[in-house]
């Protein structure tokens, strides 16, 4: 079944979906070294001389699914915004060690955040549609990018087709994208990211704003996806991070004995099976557990 | 412990007792007599214009130039040197006022020292009395050798002065409501910080920029006193033709035939100040419907 079928009333059939989505994941093959796309070679994040995140040694997989996870405040969102440069907008944010895509550092001079940005596109927390039609949402990105595209039409139904939101929207491409639930908003921002073509998708807690149903859908979305590019989802939500992800990385916030700053650091990176079944650190068995956080 | 209690009705009913509700009785009474105030004189101003110039509201207002005789005068040219006059200062203002606030909110560092004293001089300078523009205007005027300053440019350079602070203080209101997460899902996917601002911030701030450039004009249109500071002229026989044309305006105009004994004359300004009134309220019904009708709910 997919969640199409899905309606508010359907308790079990969510039930069902979850059940199905975990199946999936477990059923999935993936070697035991990730195979990079992206990676961080000792990676620390700066805000100003707040050290926020440091010393991240992190390999993302080719078409796989990384979850990143921890207690609040350990970095999570800090170190995703970092792959992609969009912690270059934060006044006074700086990135030491490397931040490799395809063997290439980010951060070295001359490279272009937003050739970047392009090539590594983001999903908020909050959707975040353009205030224009969901035709133009889907538009926009590759206009701006200057992208050569034979047919537009083509390109924001093969977009909008993959974010399974074409079905929902095709009616009513003009109108404008405030319309659309709020899940369909997600869907849109994915589809939007999708336009651009780019080979990584970075997900701050994509679903925190979405009730089940919805979060369900991105999940069974994400799914898809992962068939074609590279996901590093932020998730809060242990349950989803079980559920769709590949590997996960468990993060948390060690005190600074001197100044008191908290500092984020990567503890357990693996198998998301792995993570859940058999942590090796005490201190993920324990968040896990929910003993923590 | 954990109690079932309930609320009796009574709890929440008003007590109505002692200092509040007298106090609060005197102070709506207090607000509604200023509105009522108010009211009443804009009421008694309006009626009395309307009352004194309906008759002379005619054809021949429009059409007949400034004359010795009331009888067959009229305030074409003046009503033809607002529209000249505002025309050109809507031209000058508006892409430079929101040229100068996409700049101070989207490109300058707000950190250096002197974009935010430029930022405190906008602020001030939207508070200058008019007369004050006038006088720089005139000064400018003489500085770069021009003669007869009572030109249609001249006039739009004051009037511009006057009201660049305002359309950059409401350029920047308009531009600061679009939320942060639009302009981050834009770079996001690969956007310029310029086209970010060209393509998706500035339209959604259109209607706000449109709402407060027309409030700004219609400010300007009813200022006479730094045109008056130029000379401006008030027996103009002609239509004003270009830029370099002289003019009167209306509130000029007005001003002039205010000041004559005849009762004629005062007929006429009034119906001049009817005209002036209708333009003003159908800018500001522009700008409310632009509001309405156009603002993005974010
Ligand atoms: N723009 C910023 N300027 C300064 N410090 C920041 C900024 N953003 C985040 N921080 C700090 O960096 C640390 C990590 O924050 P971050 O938002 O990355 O955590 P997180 O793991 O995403 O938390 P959450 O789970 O609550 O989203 C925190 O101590 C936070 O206060
Ligand atoms: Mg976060």
């Amino acid at each position: 079944m997919t969640t199409q079928d899905l309606r508010d009333d359907e308790p079990e059939a969510l039930h069902e979906l979850a059940i199905e989505l975990e199946r999936k994941a477990r059923a999935r093959s993936i070697p035991d070294v990730p195979v990079g796309v992206m990676s961080c070679k000792d990676v620390d994040v700066y805000y100003g001389k707040f050290r926020a995140v440091t010393g991240v040694n992190l390999e993302f997989g080719r078409n796989e699914i990384t979850a990143l996870i921890g207690p609040s405040g350990c970095g999570k969102s800090t170190l995703l915004r970092s792959l992609n440069r969009m912690n270059d907008l934060v006044d006074g944010a700086r990135v030491d060690g490397d931040v490799l895509f395809m063997g290439e550092d980010i951060y070295r001079k001359g490279v272009d955040p937003i050739e970047v940005r392009r090539r590594i596109g983001m999903v908020f927390q909050k959707p975040n549609p353009f205030p224009k039609s969901i035709y133009d949402n889907i538009a926009y990105g590759p206009r701006v990018t200057g992208m050569k595209v034979d047919s537009m039409d083509d390109l924001v139904e093969e977009a909008l087709t993959k974010a399974v939101l074409w079905d929902e929207v095709k009616d009513k491409l003009k109108q404008s994208a405030f319309g659309l639930s709020g899940g369909q908003q997600q869907r849109l921002c994915i589809a939007r990211t999708i336009a651009v073509k780019p080979d990584v998708i970075l997900m701050d807690e994509p679903c925190s704003a979405l009730d089940p149903i919805a979060t369900m859908r991105i999940e069974d979305l994400m799914q898809e996806l992962r068939q074609d590019y590279t996901i590093v989802i932020v998730t809060h939500n242990m349950q989803q991070a079980a559920r769709v992800a590949d590997r996960t990385a468990f993060f948390t916030a060690l005190a600074d004995k001197g100044t008191g700053d908290r500092t984020g650091v990567l503890v357990e990176f693996g198998r998301t099976t792995q993570i859940f079944e058999d942590p090796r650190d005490q201190r993920t068995e324990d968040y896990i557990s929910g003993r923590f956080g | 412990m954990v109690s079932t209690q309930t609320l009796k009705a009574s709890d929440l009913a008003s007590s109505g007792r002692g200092e509040r509700g007298v106090k609060s009785l005197v102070f709506m009474t207090l607000l509604w007599l200023s509105l009522v105030i108010a009211i009443l004189f804009l009421m008694t101003l309006i009626t009395n214009i309307l009352l004194e110039g309906f008759a002379r509201l005619t054809p021949a207002l429009f059409t007949e130039y400034p004359a010795s005789d009331p009888d067959r005068a009229g305030a074409r040219p003046a009503i033809l040197g607002s529209i000249w006059v505002i025309a050109t200062t809507a031209v000058l203002t508006i892409p430079l006022g929101v040229a100068a606030a996409i700049h101070l909110e989207e490109f300058a560092d707000k950190k250096r020292w002197h974009n935010r004293f430029i930022e405190l001089n906008v602020q001030n300078l939207a508070a200058v009395p008019s007369i004050v523009y006038g006088l720089l205007a005139l000064a400018f005027l003489s500085a770069i050798g021009v003669q007869d300053k009572n030109i249609v440019i001249g006039g739009a350079f004051a009037l511009s002065l006057l009201i660049l602070p305002v359309i950059i203080i409401a350029t920047r209101e308009a531009i600061r409501s679009v939320p942060e997460e639009i302009r981050q899902g834009s770079l996001a996917l690969g956007a310029s910080q310029w086209q970010t601002v060209w393509r998706n911030v500035l339209p959604s701030a259109v209607p706000g920029i449109a709402t407060g450039s027309i409030l700004a004009l219609s400010r300007a249109i009813g200022e006479a006193a730094p045109l008056l500071l130029l000379g401006a002229l008030v027996f103009v026989s002609f239509d004003p033709n270009g830029l370099l044309s002289g003019f009167s305006t209306m509130p000029i105009q007005i001003f002039n035939w205010t000041g004559r004994p005849q009762e004629g004359f005062h007929e006429l300004a009034a119906a001049t100040s009817i005209v002036l009134l209708v333009l003003l309220v159908v800018m500001n019904g522009i700008a409310i419907y632009i509001r309405n009708h156009f603002q993005t709910r974010w």
